[in-house]
């Protein structure tokens, strides 16, 4: 890919965790039967009429805010004219020329450790549209409006990401952010966090941006970051073979892993944007806004800066450990257990215990080791009752059958040998059993010391306080 | 008993709490004459005879025990645009043929808890767009003052069956002059208020912006107590504006002394019939003899009014009408090839001639390179019409003058260019782009055919409008003639 | 301002109208002395004058509480429906 730089703009589309649905009062609920939660509104029936969710217009103020973005006073709601089947008044309820929230930035953090501002030129308030279902349904398509009328808040872009891996960063910077906020449950299989990726590139050091394609509904990050890579190494053969690029819309097939045009959704789309005759202008004062403001939650850059600052973490471990509220909510509680110690519980959450979790892909929240328990485990590291060694074997019990790690260490003798007399006899045993490794070491061959050692730790199970048993073996090999 | 039909709605409210005869013997009496004269009239689409003569027992029962609404056991009938549960409800359309509603409209459910009883659903243009009812799926209404002519439209049916004293009262809708327009043509009163005073839950909407539900009756009084019991904020509709409803019928009686009366000089043009203009004339010398006071006011963009409401309807109208996709009810083609096949076709077959001319009007305004040089465009002129009306309040309380430019025309004398149909609503269309309360009164005949006269009212002004109208009605009696046949 | 036949049929599909051969000269004809008709608002001195989308200046968008007020009536609101199977609205076969 050298010699051509990649250009890359998101529009994420994040459901807002509502009850109702953004114009009508059925019940957002996924997975119900076929059109349970369509009522007259969302079915577009003749003569009824759109009344805006307050909730909705409450969750797009609140991202507005964390995304230190411009809240609109006024903002209006426009009709997206088209047909399909899913689209069931023939347009969409959107927002085009007077969005809710302007210009606002998300900081992402490069591979390289550096941090990099993506601008956000807007996010509109605008409703999900249903769903066609093709499966088992011969010659026919059938028709789902469930989800029509689902609040979606649509969050796009400036073209400033530069790689995949930039894209997927932010999306992911997206998606703790709009769960930290509690705005949406970023569900990404249920299709509640999904994303269109418009994707260009031109040659290194030109200036103008090439003709872009929208690859629509990515609905997972592997997914993004596969369906980008693809799309750039396309459009650089296609280029490179002396084609041109059409502007179009195209589907990311996970399967084949390839991109193919979506010309059904071409044909004639000229949406015919109009303000909405049935909806009036939206207008928010700032006593609104501030009262929205003091609702919000520690945000994930404050969260992961208060975390370096107070426990001296890197950025790096403050970012992962950031990553979720919940995450970073254990992590403090395990800290609390083991003050002295907080680069201590870093290592075990972001180690043993994400292990732990993925093995059996489980989320922090799900309770199987309280912070309490690991905590209690890490104040016998801290303590030296146990080594780091055992530490991991007890976690492991802890993992398997739960339990306090003082019950566990105290049930199963692990608790380490500090009683210099009891080391002592079992070093003599050793230098008694190895009377010629004894012989070479006083011959010079020091590096049997550590052979030493080793048959101390394997007579005790490993239980031998390290630093007493150096010294005394120091002594008793002192010529 | 048989003169039943030509005591005012009010008048016919007052008789039922009186119990001077019953609901079921007025309803019979309505329905008789509907049966009688819908074969000449073709104003009614449905009427629900069973169901209406169930209600008029009930409501018998009602006002036996002393009970009921101001409406109670009085029959109305609605235009086929409001929707009512259980009962077809077409809007003039093939598209909507078979269509029966899953709910009623605001309006519907209003007037039905005032316990007024529906006898039918009346007959309309298709969707509300034309001014002749030519363009219904159900044929022509005929103007009971002569057959061979219009009854005006969209309100057609509804405007024909109180003129014809079918049923005392019926509710309409307004969107470029629908109410006001066949008031005038069939010599009856026609009351569109402000935008945002009625619901337009359960309207079928045509235009949303401009769209008004309102009433046709025999009297301005009539008006004011059906208008009362209809109108009010309904949280289902975000344009309905949450603000009290006055008493309008008590309001009637105050006196116009001093009433400051503004002649639109752009009303009294070269397109208004001379004789036309002599009646509205004779009815401003009324109005001075009431103790108003005349001043000839003009609003210099009120010309522009029939092009910036021929861009905004349809534009509208072309995004309204855009569920109608023959996927969830309403019309669809035979054996469609593919969905755009479905599409096409349903909507080809569904949709009449003057429904589809406006909906392409609107898409080819609304497209991109149109939409600044057309929709913008009509949306700063109308701003300046708006502006045009505010301004002439300040110095006038109502402005007077003729609701159209001419009496009732010959049914297919106009339909071959639209554009000479379109400016039928050249006086109605400006009330309708800035919102504005407006009443048209019978103010004269010409050759045997009532003329009307329009009173418009700044903002909520309804009150001022229907006294006016009312004071008006004390002094001359045009609103009580009753065509030849229908005596 | 007359509109061609290639115009009228962009229109007439951008709106999914079928228009026949016989209805194809009536609309041109009658679309383009509308358009005629309209264009009359170009004349009108609008600089410096805002769109007026609503005819209520001032007022502002009610704002609703988040609450479910509706039950599962489906199979009563599909009892319009052209054609229905296992709750879902049928169309001809969709291909993306
Ligand atoms: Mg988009
Ligand atoms: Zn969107």
């Amino acid at each position: 890919m050298s010699g051509w730089e990649t250009i890359i703009g998101l529009e994420i589309h994040a459901q807002l965790a509502t009850q109702s649905k953004i114009f009508s009062g059925s019940a957002t609920r996924y997975g119900a039967p076929p059109n349970s939660q369509a009522n007259l509104v969302d079915l577009g029936y003749p003569g009824v009429l759109p009344v805006l969710n307050g909730e909705a217009v409450r969750m797009a103020v609140k991202l507005g805010l964390a995304l230190n973005a411009r809240i609109a006073s006024h903002s209006v709601f426009a009709r997206k004219n088209y047909f399909y089947p899913d689209l069931p008044k023939g347009y969409q309820i959107s927002q085009y020329e007077l969005p809710i929230v302007a210009e606002g930035a998300i900081d992402i953090v490069l591979e390289d450790g550096s941090t990099k501002r993506i601008g956000v030129t807007r996010a509109h308030l605008e409703e999900d549209a249903g769903k066609s279902l093709h499966e088992g349904l011969p010659g026919v398509t059938g028709i789902d409006l469930n989800r029509a009328g689902t609040p979606l808040v649509e969050i796009v872009s400036e073209p400033h990401m530069r790689s995949a891996k930039e894209a997927v960063a932010y999306m992911k910077k997206v998606h703790t952010l709009v769960r930290y906020l509690e705005i949406c449950d970023g569900n990404m299989q249920e299709g509640s966090f999904r994303c269109d990726a418009n994707v260009s590139v031109r040659r290194s050091g030109t200036q103008k941006f090439g003709t872009r394609a929208e690859i629509k509904n990515l609905n997972s990050f592997r997914f993004v970051e596969r369906a980008i890579n693809y799309e750039v190494a396309r459009q650089i053969e296609l280029l490179e073979s002396g084609g041109t690029i059409v502007q179009e819309t195209r589907l990311y097939d996970p399967d084949k892993g390839e991109t193919r045009s979506m010309r059904s959704k071409e044909e004639a789309n000229d949406y015919r944007y109009f303000p909405d005759p049935d909806l009036l202008p939206v207008e928010l004062d700032a006593a609104y806004i501030e009262s929205v403001r003091a609702t919000l939650p520690e945000l994930p850059d404050q969260k992961a800066a208060r975390l370096c600052s107070q426990y001296g973490l890197s950025a790096y471990d403050a970012g992962v450990l950031t990553a979720s509220r919940e995450l970073a909510a254990y992590y403090e509680e395990v800290v609390r257990e083991v003050p002295g110690e907080p680069k201590l519980a870093a290592n075990w959450v972001m180690g043993e215990l994400a292990a732990a979790l993925n093995k059996e892909n489980l989320e922090v929240s799900c309770g199987r080791l309280p912070a309490k328990q690991l905590g209690g485990l890490l104040q016998r590291i801290a303590d030296h009752t146990i080594s780091g060694k055992i530490a991991k074997e007890v976690f492991e019990a802890m993992w398997a059958e739960g339990g306090s790690a003082d019950a566990l260490i105290e049930a199963r003798g692990l608790r380490q040998i500090t009683d210099s007399a009891a080391i002592e006899r079992v070093i003599d045993e050793v230098l008694a059993r190895n009377p010629g490794q004894l012989a070479d070491f006083r011959a010079g061959k020091d590096k049997l010391f550590g052979f030493f050692v080793g048959q101390v730790m394997k007579a005790t199970g490993g239980k031998a306080n390290p630093g007493q048993l150096n010294e005394l073996l120091k002594k008793k090999l002192a010529p | 008993m048989s003169e039943l039909h030509h005591t005012s709605l009010t008048a016919l409210a007052a008789g039922l709490r009186a119990r001077r005869f019953s609901s079921v013997e007025l309803v019979r009496a309505c329905l008789a004459r509907i049966d009688r004269h819908q074969g000449a009239l073709n104003a009614f689409i449905s009427v629900t005879r069973e169901q209406a003569l169930t209600q008029a027992e009930a409501a018998d029962r009602a006002l036996a025990a002393g009970e009921g609404g101001a409406l109670t056991g009085v029959p109305i009938a609605h235009k086929d645009i409001f929707c009512t549960q259980g009962v077809r409800t077409t809007c003039g359309s093939r598209m909507l043929d078979t269509f029966v509603s899953p709910y009623d409209a605001t309006v519907v459910r209003k007037l039905r808890a005032a316990g007024a009883i529906m006898l039918g659903k009346t007959n309309m243009d298709e969707f509300a767009m034309g001014s002749s009812n030519e363009t219904s799926y159900y044929g022509p209404v005929r103007n009971p003052w002569n057959p061979a002519l219009v009854p005006g439209g969209s309100s057609g049916g509804s405007a024909a069956a109180v003129a014809a004293r079918l049923v005392p009262g019926a509710t309409a809708t307004d969107t470029g002059g629908s109410i006001r327009q066949p008031a005038a043509l069939c010599g009856i009163t026609g009351m569109k208020p402000t935008y945002g005073r009625v619901s337009r839950y359960g309207m079928i909407a045509f235009a949303s912006s401009l769209d008004q539900g309102g009433v046709l009756t025999a009297t301005a009084a009539d008006a004011a107590l059906m208008l009362r019991e209809m109108a009010g904020f309904d949280p289902q509709d975000s344009t309905s504006v949450d603000r009290p409803v006055p008493d309008y019928l008590a309001a009637l009686e105050q006196p116009l002394a001093g009433l400051k009366v503004g002649l639109l000089k752009e009303f009294f043009d070269k397109g208004l019939d001379p004789q036309n203009e002599a009646c509205v004339r004779e009815g401003l010398r009324v109005y001075e003899q009431l103790g108003a006071r005349l001043t000839e006011v003009s609003l210099p963009h009120l010309p522009l009014s029939v092009p910036v409401y021929y861009v905004v309807a349809p534009a509208e109208c072309s995004s309204n009408l855009a569920r109608f996709d023959g996927v969830r009810f309403g019309h669809r083609c035979e054996n469609p090839r593919d969905l755009q096949d479905l599409y096409r076709r349903s909507r080809g077959e569904g949709f009449g001639a003057e429904v589809k001319r406006r909906i392409m009007t609107g898409t080819y305004v609304l497209s991109a390179g149109y939409y600044d040089a057309y929709y913008l465009k009509a949306q700063r002129v109308r701003q300046l019409i708006n502006a045009d009306f505010i301004r002439a309040f300040q110095s006038v309380d109502v402005l007077i003058g003729p609701t159209t430019p001419t009496p009732a025309f010959a049914i297919g004398s106009k339909t071959a260019d639209p554009i000479t149909m379109y400016l039928n609503d050249i006086y109605t269309i400006g009330a309708n782009l800035a919102g504005l309360p407006a009443v048209s009164v019978p103010c004269g005949f010409v050759k045997e055919l009532p003329v009307g006269l329009q009173v418009v009212g700044p903002h909520f002004s309804e009150a001022r409008v229907l006294q006016a109208a009312h004071a008006f009605q004390r002094v001359t009696d045009w609103h009580t003639r009753v065509p030849q046949g229908y005596a | 301002m007359s509109l061609t036949r290639e115009q009228l049929a962009s229109i007439a599909a951008l709106a999914r109208l079928d228009l026949s051969a016989a209805e194809v000269p009536v609309y041109q004809q009658s679309l383009s002395s509308i358009l005629e008709f309209i264009g009359a608002l170009e004349a009108a001195d609008t600089a410096s004058v805002a769109p007026m989308a609503h005819p209520l200046a001032g007022l502002s968008q009610r704002l609703r509480p988040d609450v479910v007020t509706e039950t599962d009536r489906h199979e009563e609101y599909q009892l319009n429906a052209p054609q229905v199977a296992a709750g879902l609205y049928l169309v001809p076969k969709v291909i993306e």
